[in-house]
């Protein structure tokens, strides 16, 4: 087996013990001149047992991203181009069955409305024992066990009756817990959730970002979550990936890129979320303007109408040319023409040495 | 004499239908507002923070009479709202606007936008009628948005922009007051620090009165004077914002404040606060509608419901571990124990 | 100060010239209009367009089959099944027209009182449709026509009086629904009245599905009442209302087959062609449809 150091690994391309690797990723929706291209070439991997937080604003593609490793992508929607290879199998070769198959067993998903995901007319305990009947093959008795046990570690109290509840009986929060049951019960080597405490009230949402955080790391569990919240970041995540307009602009440690971030849109980021006691009488950063279409192309960054950087360096190449990733630190790297190792590129206008570039 | 403010409420109580008869006549009510009492003057930004179901957007409307008071009085401009006529309430109105969490749903989807504020203005007889486009792209400038967005219609157009004229139709009609209700919760970080700037420069310069119900406390932190904290029905904090992020008194506003995840890594392994589940709204447990769910109960707490008190000057809870009283000064206030217990 | 928020303009277009042009995207709108444009012309027109005097009686050419001089063959007396055809149009626009006019217009002011009054009112008229909606929809329209006697127009009013329930419903939940909408609320925080709220923007929010509505439930009514001539209880002979035309060809069925399926026809096209443009309607009148 390859054993290579966290350290060795660049930002973005993977390594051999990644869990995950994504490459070249796009996701459209749509055909002809109306083609909305939500991904838009998107390198991500996920180590064993690593949290990585995704995080973007509305229309970044994250959900999609999402969405598109699990190859929950619905018509008029596509995977249109990449690779995504998990474990060493090529996810988007995958036929229905075999497709089916892994997503239980390997992969488990949570969502941002539990109260929806869960069925109605169902007892929450034979919602849980029902993946490990199909596919552990336990008989009903066993599954009904092993699901009253599961919801204990997800901390549901008294297990026993509410096993016994309906959906509408329990809480928002507490359907949430029911999820990460389910989505924990055959012990996947990666969970995906999507905005999972987006729903939920914030003294709710302490409590289940620990639960999310502790069950993976009891059962080094890798855990991909997507949020808006650079908060639930802090808090959970080892990896950071930011997203915007389809791509990922900037990806590093959860420190490097928390205290020391380095794309304008990152910073424009953690400027403009107000944060608790903070100093009296500063005013907020917003970022001007929203975000572009993605029914158009975008030649160049697509950050660049909206970035200060840009306007304050008079960089047209923002314009014209989508920057490479650029390792700036160990495990940080950043696409953008306005770092100050890549302003020297665009002064002598060559090519950036290939040394310095990612991909 | 000093004069009165802008707004007082005593005693406000709205309840909701539960359950109907065969002819629509309700039969059982649940309590979203149960009892509060806050005042808010000229120009003042009170923040009301609190959960989801806590009665916040409930009284936020009651505020600005879009529901009926079961009990208790809204004075508004030295006005009680139950009062009035039909006519002095559509004047009143005039005064106490109210902006939406989701300016998609607020705007109706068959008018252009430029039309809907413009509603407004016809609605209230305000300005000749020539003058009234004029005034509309006059307040479409002031929210940072050209007159050629009048024409458009709301699903042309961004979250944000969308917001942004939330703001201009209750501004256009200059008053004092503007209830926003979770302005921000619906949009991007990026675009919900354009509103809030926005929000602050307008407030100065219309000399707003602002009643900012939402249920992120940073967002409250940032644009707030005031804070309330509202949990099931009841205020159970209110004070100045310095005094209640710095100095919170009530074990649910510091449970609420622990809960808030922090940006800074400092804070990353701190412990969730355990809270336990929020109770079913219409079976709230006795005395102390917060008391299962709370680290610092105790026997007081499960027989008697605590009214909230000032318990430093411009400080009040409702807590009876907060006020110190234990069971035998209770006794002494049995009369008022007595009267709560009542309502509950 | 402008926000740079748009990267494109929209040029803005007027609203009808945007459903027009919607209409010429959907092929099933297109169709179904053209069906109605038709029926309207030939019933308009019908003195000109059709050959012969629709009521002539001609004994030797009777049941002749369709040839140059009768397009579509003559009925058991010898009358000319085209210009039959022709002006049964006038009657089936008629029916369609007051039938749907009663209908709407009451039920949809029923829908709007239930709707838009207070719980009492509600309940009152909501237990008077459910009374309406608890007898069988035929045996109504046969007990108003038992007691008025039959004749075309007691059958189109009786149809008209048992579709008034679809129609109240319909009104009725589009109402409660809009009414929950954030922009109601905004109306009212902006001091407008109760009417004006309930005709300034309620009552539009409520007019797409009602027009949906409309083409849908018009050739279901004109169909029964149609259905009644069959039976004698609508349109009386020598009327040539499709319906009652069917009633004296049947007997020919095998012999002159012709005379059987040249008003069936006429009804199927008319009926489906209303259908389809209200399945076409339902997608252009959606705002978001942009």
């Amino acid at each position: 087996m390859v054993t290579t150091t966290h350290d060795d690994r660049h930002g973005t391309a993977g390594s051999a013990d990644d869990l995950l690797a994504i490459r070249g990723l796009r996701t459209e929706f749509g055909t002809g001149d109306r083609t909305v291209r939500a991904v838009r070439g998107v390198d991500l991997s996920i180590a064993r047992g690593e949290i990585l937080g995704l995080v973007g604003e509305s229309g970044s593609g994250k959900s999609v991203l999402a969405s598109s490793i699990l190859r929950l992508i619905r018509p008029p929607g596509r995977i249109a181009a990449g690779e995504i290879v998990f474990d060493g199998r090529d996810v988007l070769a995958m036929n229905t069955r075999t497709l089916s198959r892994w997503r239980g067993r390997d992969i488990g998903i949570v969502f941002q409305q539990p109260q929806g995901c869960l069925n109605p007319v169902r007892r929450i305990g034979w919602q849980v024992a029902e993946p490990l009947r199909l596919k552990k093959g336990l008989g009903r008795r066993a599954a009904w066990d092993e699901a009253v046990q599961l919801l204990r570690s997800v901390g549901i109290p008294s297990p026993e009756s509410k096993a016994r509840a309906y959906p509408h009986q329990v809480s928002g929060g507490q359907a949430q817990r029911v999820m990460i049951a389910i989505a924990l019960a055959l012990r996947p080597k990666l969970l995906i959730a999507d905005e999972p405490t987006t729903a939920l009230d914030v003294t709710i949402q302490a409590q289940i970002l620990e639960l999310l955080r502790d069950s993976c790391r009891t059962h080094g569990t890798s855990l991909l979550f997507v949020t808006h919240d650079l908060g639930v970041i802090a808090k959970l995540a080892d990896r950071v990936a930011v997203m915007y307009a389809g791509n990922i602009v900037e990806t590093g440690s959860v420190g490097g890129i928390l205290e020391s971030p380095r794309h304008p849109y990152t910073r424009g980021l953690m400027d403009a979320a107000p944060r608790l006691r903070s100093s009296e009488g500063e005013r907020l950063r917003d970022i001007p303007g929203s975000i572009p279409n993605l029914a158009r192309p975008i030649p160049g960054c697509p950050f660049a109408p909206r970035c200060g950087l840009r306007k304050e360096l008079e960089l047209d190449r923002c314009d014209r040319e989508m920057p490479p990733f650029v390792q700036s630190a160990e495990r940080h790297a950043v696409r953008c023409w306005g770092l100050p190792e890549m302003r020297t590129a665009n002064r002598t206008n060559a090519a950036a040495p290939e040394r310095e570039i990612v991909r | 004499m000093t004069t009165p403010p802008l707004l007082d409420v005593e005693g406000l109580h709205v309840r909701y239908p539960v359950s109907r008869d065969v002819f629509g006549r309700p039969t059982g009510h649940v309590s979203a507002v149960d009892g509060v009492d806050f005042t808010l003057e000229n120009g003042e930004t009170l923040g009301l923070v609190g959960e989801s179901g806590c009665g916040k957007s409930t009284l936020g409307r009651a505020v600005v009479a879009l529901e009926p008071a079961a009990e208790g009085t809204v004075r508004f401009r030295g006005y009680d709202f139950a009062r009035l006529s039909d006519d002095e309430l559509k004047q009143q109105r005039r005064f106490g606007q109210f902006i939406f969490q989701n300016p998609r749903t607020s705007f109706d989807p068959r008018r252009s936008v430029g039309a809907s504020v413009r509603m407004a203005l016809d609605i209230q007889r305000l300005f000749r009628p020539r003058e009234r486009d004029e005034a509309v792209a006059e307040i479409f400038r002031k929210v940072g948005l050209g007159p050629e967005h009048r024409a458009r219609y709301p699903h042309e157009l961004s979250g944000g922009q969308l917001q942004r004229i939330g703001i201009a139709r209750a501004l256009v009609l200059q008053p004092q007051l503007i209830v926003c209700d979770e302005p921000v919760s619906a949009l991007d970080v990026s675009v919900q620090a354009q509103i809030l700037n926005l929000l602050k420069d307008l407030r100065g310069e219309f000399d707003l009165a602002l009643l900012f119900v939402s249920h992120n406390l940073a967002v409250v932190e940032y644009i707030a004077d005031r804070v309330a904290v509202m949990y099931y029905g009841r205020i159970v904090e209110i004070t100045s914002r310095r005094r209640l992020f710095d100095n919170p008194l009530h074990p649910y506003t510091h449970a609420l404040l622990e809960s808030v995840p922090s940006m800074d890594l400092a804070h990353r392994d701190d412990p969730a606060p355990k809270l336990g589940d929020p109770p079913d709204p219409t079976h709230l447990p006795s005395g102390c509608r917060f008391r299962n769910r709370c680290p610092r109960a105790f026997d007081l707490c499960r027989e008697a419901d605590p009214e909230t008190v000032e318990v430093e000057p411009g400080h009040a809870v409702a807590c009876w571990a907060v006020r110190g009283v234990d069971r035998a000064r209770a006794r002494e206030t049995s009369a008022t124990i007595t009267k709560t217990e009542e309502t509950t | 100060m402008t926000v740079a928020g748009f990267d494109e303009e929209i040029t803005v277009i007027p609203r009808w010239r945007r459903i027009g042009g919607h209409m010429l995207q959907s092929r099933a709108a297109c169709v179904g209009a053209t069906i109605l444009l038709i029926l309207f012309v030939l019933a308009l027109f019908a003195p000109w367009i059709a050959p012969y005097d629709p009521f002539k009686i001609d004994p030797i050419h009777r049941l002749a089959a369709p040839s140059a001089a009768h397009w579509i063959g003559t009925d058991e007396v010898g009358r000319d099944l085209a210009s039959r055809i022709i002006y049964g149009t006038r009657y089936f626009l008629l029916i369609c027209l007051v039938t749907a006019a009663i209908s709407s217009s009451i039920g949809t002011l029923l829908g709007l009182l239930a709707g838009a009054g207070s719980p009492l009112v509600d309940g009152v008229i909501m237990r008077f449709i459910d009374i309406l909606l608890a007898f069988p929809y035929i045996l109504m329209v046969l007990v108003v026509v038992a007691v008025a006697g039959p004749s075309l127009w007691t059958g189109m009013v009786a149809v008209g009086i048992a579709g008034i329930p679809g129609y109240a419903r319909l009104v009725r939940s589009t109402v409660l629904t809009v009414r929950q909408e954030d922009y109601v609320t905004v109306a009212r925080a902006l001091g407008a009245s109760r009417r004006e709220i309930l005709f300034g923007t309620i009552l539009p929010n409520v007019l797409s599905p009602l027009i949906v509505y409309l083409a849908f439930a018009t050739p279901l009514s004109a169909l029964i009442a149609s259905a009644l001539s069959f039976v004698g209880l609508g349109a009386q002979p020598p009327a040539p209302e499709w319906g009652a035309m069917l009633v004296n060809s049947r007997t020919y069925l095998f012999s002159a087959w012709w005379a059987v399926a040249a008003p069936g026809l006429a009804l199927c096209i008319s009926i489906f062609g209303m259908n389809i443009l209200g399945n076409g309607l339902r997608d252009v009148l959606d705002p978001r449809n942009a």
